[in-house]
């Protein structure tokens, strides 16, 4: 028998490959089924949820207090920010005001996050992509905004510092002069880290023109915060949708010009610099008064008040073991997280317990994104893109 | 204030919404299953809307109501700087269309909805399960589905693999939730 050459049939295969979910570059459990023609990607399956621990389930068992600290555990780069858009959704289903010294308190614990959130999204990426030495850098520095956390708060990383009506309690002694010395010496931490990237041959060679969104393309795909601002458009809920005491503060929102992955780190790095900005001026303003709401209600009574009267003996009584209750409603209460828009859509149904919390993390809406960014790239790109999207999988698995 | 009340006119004047709501200066609008696409389309597109942002997706199982689920559609203007919500109630046994062709990034967020309440959307291009195990069963977030769930899974020494078996506590879990006494 003879074999005539039409009837070979020489078939290509493209190479199918599984990258992660323990892969120190995929961030945490991404797997990530990665189609490639040579290097070059041609499909990029995102699967996740190998993190899910079924948060907004287990928030609808508990008191709204009690499901507080879930959200320190959702993004566990960024806690307080998540703490924070909570105790905003009650305040506004309770109809809460918060003292203006909490405010800014809340405001400059708000910014602390950034900072960490940055170093570690920097750092990250930096090493992801090659770079080592400002990784250790940052982390040196995320060390000491983790120590503020542990003095107002007693831990280090999930603080449930941030309370319905106010902040759990007050600044210690000496804690906003320590704040300054640290942003003093910050600024040039921010020098020498842009001084090891921001004109680095190899670093801009790996990220200009690489995971490139366009203006369009985000809206399309709901991006928010950095990505967003990657592409041009100057949307920060700190400024369009003032929460807290942004209003009264002065601060400039960086926005990238191509759209790529170099544009989003500058923005990240200006963020920081703004952050320091945000602080000082905080610091400057931070007025003397209450730390909480004082309606025992819904705010637990202080140690003294419970010493002087009965009835705060029997509010802290009720707050800690029935919590409180909020009238039947809903909303959707969105911040600015440094990773994009966190929003919790929370439905109370007078109960002591929330009937629904919805948690829309920013990452989550930006990995679906990953296939599309990625399409056309190297494999080593990849790596990028995940870096600059930020994820942390605490929030997009939930 | 009264913008948003005339924000609420020109809303029922130009779409088919059953019910609009202003909760918190926040508006929620309630249309009919038919007409989700074309609402969510006029809402992206109208000029005086530009809602072209899809923030999220989510289900709300509404135990013992006539329509037992609700799908809630949050949408952002990024042009005019305003919020609103077009939330769909379904029974048991409807489904309803899948927005990916007006929205893209309503996929995943879909996808999402249908894992944890197992509402099924039509013309979905990828209707899979997102967030939970591979060959999981039932509708995790689902009012009726235990939060103990019904199997537990452990690394057996033994036979060095991975069981799974039927959950079994020693303790009833326990529900503290009480008609007020005070």
């Amino acid at each position: 028998m003879q074999i005539k050459k039409k009837d070979i049939v020489t078939e290509i295969k493209n190479f199918t490959i599984n990258f992660g979910p323990q892969h120190p570059a995929a961030h945490g459990v991404l797997r990530l089924i990665l189609e490639l023609d040579g290097e070059i990607v041609k499909r990029a399956d995102p699967h996740i949820g190998l993190l899910h621990r079924g948060t907004e389930k287990l928030i609808e068992y508990k008191t709204y207090m009690q499901a507080l600290p879930y959200f320190d555990r959702l993004d566990y780069v960024s806690m307080m920010a998540q703490e924070h858009t909570y105790s905003l959704a009650i305040e506004k289903l309770g109809l809460l005001s918060v003292p203006l010294r909490a405010q800014y308190i809340r405001v400059l614990f708000l910014e602390l996050t950034r900072l960490l959130n940055h170093l570690l999204a920097v750092g990250c990426h930096a090493m992801d992509v090659g770079a080592m030495t400002p990784f250790l850098w940052a982390f040196e520095e995320r060390e000491k905004i983790m120590e503020f956390y542990e003095r107002v708060s007693g831990a280090r990383m999930h603080a449930a510092y941030i309370r319905p009506g106010g902040v759990a309690m007050d600044l210690p002694f000496g804690f906003l002069d320590d704040v300054y010395l640290f942003i003093k010496q910050f600024r040039i931490r921010i020098d020498e880290i842009e001084e090891m990237l921001t004109t680095n041959r190899i670093w801009k060679e790996r990220l200009i023109n690489i995971g490139v969104v366009t203006l369009k393309q985000a809206i399309e795909w709901g991006f928010s915060g950095v990505m967003l601002r990657g592409s041009g458009l100057g949307w920060d809920l700190r400024k369009s949708q003032p929460y807290e005491t942004y209003a009264a503060l002065d601060f400039v929102i960086p926005t990238g010009v191509s759209g790529d992955c170099y544009d989003r780190y500058l923005i990240r790095v200006e963020e920081m610099r703004q952050s320091i900005f945000i602080i000082n001026q905080v610091l400057k303003l931070m007025p003397e008064g209450e730390i909480k709401e004082s309606d025992y209600k819904f705010v637990a009574p202080s140690r003294i008040a419970m010493k002087q009267s009965m009835e705060a003996v029997i509010h802290h009584f009720k707050f800690y073991s029935e919590g409180f209750i909020l009238p039947s409603g809903e909303t959707y209460t969105a911040t600015e997280a440094p990773k994009g828009e966190f929003g919790i859509y929370l439905i109370s149904n007078n109960k002591e317990q929330p009937y629904r919390c919805k948690i829309k993390a920013p990452g989550f809406g930006h990995l679906q994104a990953l296939n599309e960014m990625s399409i056309g790239h190297m494999i080593a790109d990849v790596v990028t893109i995940i870096g600059t999207q930020d994820i942390v999988f605490g929030e997009v698995d939930r | 204030m009264l913008s948003y009340y005339k924000q609420l006119n020109n809303f029922f004047q130009i779409l088919p919404v059953l019910t609009a709501f202003y909760y918190r200066y926040e508006i929620s609008l309630v249309c009919l299953n038919k007409n989700l696409l074309l609402i969510l389309n006029i809402l992206k597109t109208h000029i005086h809307f530009q809602y072209n942002l899809l923030t999220a997706i989510s289900g709300v199982d509404l135990l013992n109501e006539q329509y037992r689920f609700c799908v809630v559609y949050e949408l952002l203007s990024v042009t005019f700087n305003s919020r609103v919500r077009l939330k769909v109630f379904l029974n048991t046994i409807n489904n309803i269309d899948s927005s990916v062709v007006v929205f893209k990034n309503a996929n995943w967020w879909e996808r999402e909805v249908w894992d944890m309440f197992g509402i099924f959307f039509k013309n979905h291009p990828d209707l899979l399960r997102l967030l939970s195990d591979y060959g999981f069963e039932g509708y995790p977030l689902r009012k009726d589905f235990p939060l103990s769930g019904y199997i537990e899974i452990r690394y057996n020494e033994n036979k060095k693999k991975i069981m799974i078996e039927p959950i079994s506590l020693s303790q009833e879990y326990r529900l503290f939730s009480f008609e007020l006494p005070w």
